[in-house]
């Protein structure tokens, strides 16, 4: 890794002790997705509206009467994410122009899960995207159903268990498709930012937090989350996991910034997905054959990515 | 003084114009027959600077409403409107305001439901949606649009109200009939409806949280909540219309009657087809016959009292549904049928369904109701069942 890279991952910075997402919620022990949130509550300040879609986040942060939220936050549905944000962020436009507010711009964010996101949310989301909203869309993947019990979403990858996709005596595989690739979607979109980020990372994920809310218009970030229950590990090895994704090249760290692809941490030897996928439960059952697959997928989209990149 | 004219206006165009007066900061639409001439009006008055609103153009009407309620939970007057499978589709979404108290404020341009495709008016959308939870009240003319539509702010956002609210206009009926409309001065309509501040906004200076997870041991205190307040709308929503009658002339009640003087029979009907029921009435009268007719203005939340009061001396009611609950008859019809139970037993209440998908129920068409109901009481008498009736039907 290159000294410049490892500054910019690894070098502690100071970081508020502020806590906007207070403790006390219910999450899981070793929950990746409660982690995200806290970094990236960190990173967008007081200054902000969040807008939450049904799942576990808002499962464990908010049950009546008590919240985790120290910022405005509004959950209606399981879908509609993209279009709430977009109501909220256009009240703000017409109330500052006619006067009735001050502009203290204020930013919009858009919390989901990847049920909420690349399934039932892919249209509302597609809509604010294409509309140009000026809101960061924070999609918290744990690439699978968790808060319903584990059933697999598109975001599911190849080979994982779940209890929709379970391993039986005549289908073995558990998830017979590949991940859909959300962040490329968001791209086509042709949006000013799009970025991946794992907690794992926290100054990246920060980092990329205050990007996505800088720049003018919509802005997608998809944040890895280890989900200790849901894939069968252990909660100590939830940062390791996260960690691992990313240095097998399953889970790139990227950004593109009004189209142009950076990669944000580049490994001159990926190690072998064996590593990742051995510590999970939700792996168990893969077969050899199935683990080359998979490594020859990983190397394929890992080099697709970096062409991307090579060719700005 | 004020400069009131009378213009002729679609129904759609006087939906436009009543939003339009009440300055509306957010609208947020998705296109369907027979609703889109309201939203159409509406972009033309943005884009000639008649209307200083965001207009966003959701990709469907479920992101319409989701957006609505963004934007009125952060403190913006809003406004939607939609028809049939589009209110099916923002089904989902419509418990939110009422349940979260959001004073949205939507018109529904009513149409049939698919299948087969049907753009043409009937109820069976309103049927559809009426335990939403909204005030749901029903225009029969363009006036009425206009008027309603005004009051509908006024009453939502109420600090006492705080409840959404929807104004039925029969599709194609009113939404694309021109008619004359008394348009009050801007003015006038703006001091009837001021600028509201919305008591709980989403402000990162007051920061709140809205839309909690409601486990078992708070969830049932929440919905009785819900339904006292909203019980509590009906006198807010009379002061309201008593008001708008005072400064505009024009003052609207629950229930309305019409020819109800020492009436025996009384027709009961709801949206645009009382009009037709009125000449029907007046013809009846001419041939020394006491029918009158009921007209169902406020249908959320149902007006007991005054449904009651209107036909306590009746002792026929003819009622006409323009929606079909499958095996079960007309869904108008079971709801009146409940609500007099405990008070009017000895009532003859004959539901007849009709004006399905835009099939049109003309003058004869209401005589024949009345004439038929008769019939079918005394045959009642003489043991028979008494289901519910299609009309204007080929067998």
């Amino acid at each position: 890794m290159a000294q410049e890279q490892e500054e910019k991952l690894f070098l502690p910075r100071f970081i508020t002790t502020d806590e906007n997402f207070a403790p006390g919620h219910r999450a899981c022990i070793g929950c990746g997705e409660a982690l995200a949130v806290r970094h990236v509550c960190k990173a967008l300040g007081n200054n902000v509206i969040i807008v939450n879609a049904t799942g576990c986040i808002e499962i464990f942060s908010s049950l009546l009467p008590l919240t985790s939220w120290r910022v405005p936050w509004i959950h209606t549905l399981f879908e509609n994410v993209g279009a709430v944000v977009s109501g909220i962020e256009s009240a703000y436009k017409a109330r500052i122009r006619k006067g009735k507010i001050e502009d203290r711009g204020v930013v919009f964010v858009g919390f989901a899960g990847d049920g909420g996101t690349s399934d039932i949310g892919l249209q509302a989301l597609s809509g604010a995207m294409e509309r140009g909203h000026n809101f960061l869309y924070c999609c918290f993947d744990n690439e699978a159903y968790m808060n319903t019990g584990i059933q697999r979403s598109s975001s599911t990858p190849y080979g994982a268990w779940t209890t929709t996709a379970p391993v039986g005596k005549k289908s073995i595989v558990g998830q017979m498709t590949w991940k859909k690739n959300m962040p490329e979607i968001a791209v086509a979109h042709r949006i000013p930012y799009v970025a991946t980020a794992s907690p794992s990372f926290p100054f990246d994920l920060m980092d990329k937090v205050k990007r996505g809310m800088e720049i003018e218009g919509p802005a997608y970030l998809h944040i890895f989350s280890v989900c200790p229950t849901g894939w069968r590990c252990p909660p100590e090895i939830t940062v390791e996991i996260g960690r691992l994704v990313v240095e097998t090249g399953i889970f790139p760290l990227y950004e593109v910034i009004n189209g142009e692809y950076h990669l944000s941490v580049d490994f001159p030897e990926l190690k072998p997905v064996r590593e990742y996928l051995k510590k999970q439960g939700r792996f168990r059952h893969l077969t050899e054959k199935d683990i080359e697959r998979i490594q020859a997928r990983v190397e394929e989209e890992y080099q697709r990515l970096k062409e991307k990149v090579g060719g700005k | 003084m004020t400069k009131r004219r009378i213009v002729g206006l679609e129904g759609s165009f006087a939906i436009a114009e009543a939003v339009r007066m009440a300055n509306v900061d957010v609208i947020s639409a998705y296109p369907i027959t027979p609703q889109t001439h309201i939203v159409e009006r509406l972009a033309e008055m943005i884009a000639d600077g008649e209307l200083d609103a965001e207009f966003i153009c959701v990709e469907s009407e479920h992101s319409a409403m989701s957006a609505c309620v963004g934007a009125s939970a952060a403190g913006a007057r809003v406004f939607t409107c939609s028809a049939s499978q589009g209110l099916e589709l923002m089904h989902e979404v419509l418990y939110i305001p009422s349940s979260m108290r959001l004073p949205i404020v939507a018109v529904a341009a009513n149409r049939a439901l698919s299948a087969p495709l049907s753009v043409w008016c009937d109820h069976s959308d309103v049927m559809a949606i009426r335990d939403i939870g909204w005030i749901q009240i029903f225009a029969e003319n363009n006036q009425q649009a206009f008027d309603l539509t005004v009051c509908a702010y006024r009453i939502a956002e109420d600090k006492e109200v705080l409840f959404p609210a929807m104004v039925h206009m029969d599709g194609f009926y009113l939404s694309h009939v021109t008619e004359g409309v008394m348009l009050p001065d801007e003015e006038e309509v703006a001091q009837f409806i001021p600028d509201y501040e919305y008591p709980f906004v989403l402000d990162p200076d007051n920061p709140v949280s809205m839309g909690c997870y409601g486990p078992p041991f708070i969830y049932p205190e929440a919905k009785k909540a819900q339904e006292v307040d909203f019980e509590k709308t009906k006198p807010k929503i009379q002061e309201v219309w008593n008001e708008f009658g005072d400064t505009f002339g024009r003052s609207y009640s629950p229930v309305e009657e019409y020819q109800m003087e020492d009436a025996s029979i009384a027709l009961l009907t709801m949206g645009s087809s009382g009009e037709t029921a009125m000449l029907a009435a007046d013809e009846m009268r001419a041939e020394g016959r006491e029918v009158g007719l009921v007209r169902l203005r406020l249908w959320r939340p149902f007006p007991f009292k005054e449904f009651r009061e209107a036909v306590k001396d009746v002792e026929l009611l003819v009622v006409l549904d323009r929606a079909l609950s499958f095996g079960m008859g007309g869904p108008v019809c079971s709801e009146v049928k409940s609500a007099l139970y405990e008070k009017r037993k000895e009532l003859n209440i004959v539901g007849f369904i009709g004006g399905l998908g835009g099939r049109d129920i003309p003058i004869d068409g209401f005589k024949y109701m009345v004439n038929r109901a008769v019939e079918r009481v005394k045959a009642a008498e003489w043991g028979e069942e008494m289901g519910p009736e299609m009309i204007g039907v080929r067998e």
